[in-house]
């Protein structure tokens, strides 16, 4: 019984070996490597939003386009 | 494609292609924590100082507009203040990436990233401002004089008030950053050129929206 209880105690002392917090591949991948994905993760970031202005601005004059076709 | 006309955008893209690529090739000074992340040196710190200077033409834009009352000045300072504030949005979520595999957290409300959200704010309520007032002449006078006030708001809240509270961010309180021991030569070779080069895309990006604009207020097109 002593030996049961023991080998349970054990057991459950071990369980927090699987409890480590657990993050995302993609945090990983961005911690690893030297934090070098990090960087590019704002360069894309950067690269993004300056396509998205892009496509503003070409919506803007899109209209523009068809406003003065018009008339 | 007048080369007389544009040869500043033509600088601005080699300038920031030449930052792009180096920033990612040169070799940088091994620091502790940061490794590899201190080239968003390049990335992160010119987006504020592109900010810096369209809210600076904004001011100008501004004070012209209370000079002369001309409708045009008053278009230039709302869209430098537009073009400054995707720059400045840039910069803060660069800055909070960078946190996360840095300082842990993403938003640790250090003073520098608390001050610089403030900063932000003060533009969002310009523009809200803007948007307030019916009236054409009178918004464009309130929201220019309310730009003035903005702008040295702006710049304590950015470099004065994070120097006196302790912050995380390097260059400040001893941190590792924009000093002599750290950013040595090399790293000066890119930094610069970054600077210059995001400055005259933003920049131009104002320059375009401001255009845009302009023909669209225009009723005979």
């Amino acid at each position: 019984m002593k030996s049961l209880t023991t080998t349970f105690v054990l057991l459950l002392v071990s369980i927090q070996l699987f409890a480590q917090p657990q993050e995302s591949a993609v945090v990983d991948t961005l911690a690893g490597s030297e934090k070098i994905y990090v960087v590019a993760a704002c360069a894309l970031l950067i690269l993004l939003a300056l396509l998205f202005l892009l496509f503003s601005v070409d919506r803007r004059v899109k209209k523009l386009e068809k406003k003065s076709e018009g008339k | 494609m007048n080369i007389s006309q544009s040869w500043w955008k033509i600088l601005g893209a080699i300038l920031v292609i030449y930052s792009t690529v180096y920033g990612f090739l040169s070799s940088v000074p091994a620091l502790p924590i940061l490794h590899e992340s201190i080239r968003n040196l390049y990335f992160h710190v010119p987006m504020w100082f592109a900010m810096i200077v369209l809210f600076t033409i904004s001011v100008f834009h501004s004070i012209k507009f209370l000079n002369n009352g001309s409708e045009d000045s008053d278009l230039k300072a709302v869209q430098s203040v537009n073009a400054g504030i995707v720059f400045g949005i840039l910069g803060i979520v660069t800055g909070a990436i960078w946190a996360r595999f840095t300082w842990g957290q993403a938003w640790s409300f250090d003073v520098k990233q608390n001050f610089a959200a403030i900063a932000l704010l003060l533009y969002f309520a310009y523009l809200i401002l803007r948007n307030a007032i019916d009236e054409e002449q009178k918004r464009a006078k309130i929201s220019a004089i309310y730009n003035i006030f903005a702008f040295p708001m702006m710049v304590v809240l950015l470099f004065v008030l994070p120097r006196i509270g302790d912050s995380l961010h390097p260059g400040n309180g001893g941190n590792p950053g924009f000093n002599a021991y750290d950013l040595d030569s090399r790293m000066r070779m890119v930094f610069y050129p970054a600077c210059a080069g995001w400055i005259i895309i933003g920049y131009w990006i104002y320059t375009l929206l401001a255009r845009v604009t302009k023909l669209e207020k225009k009723k005979t097109l």
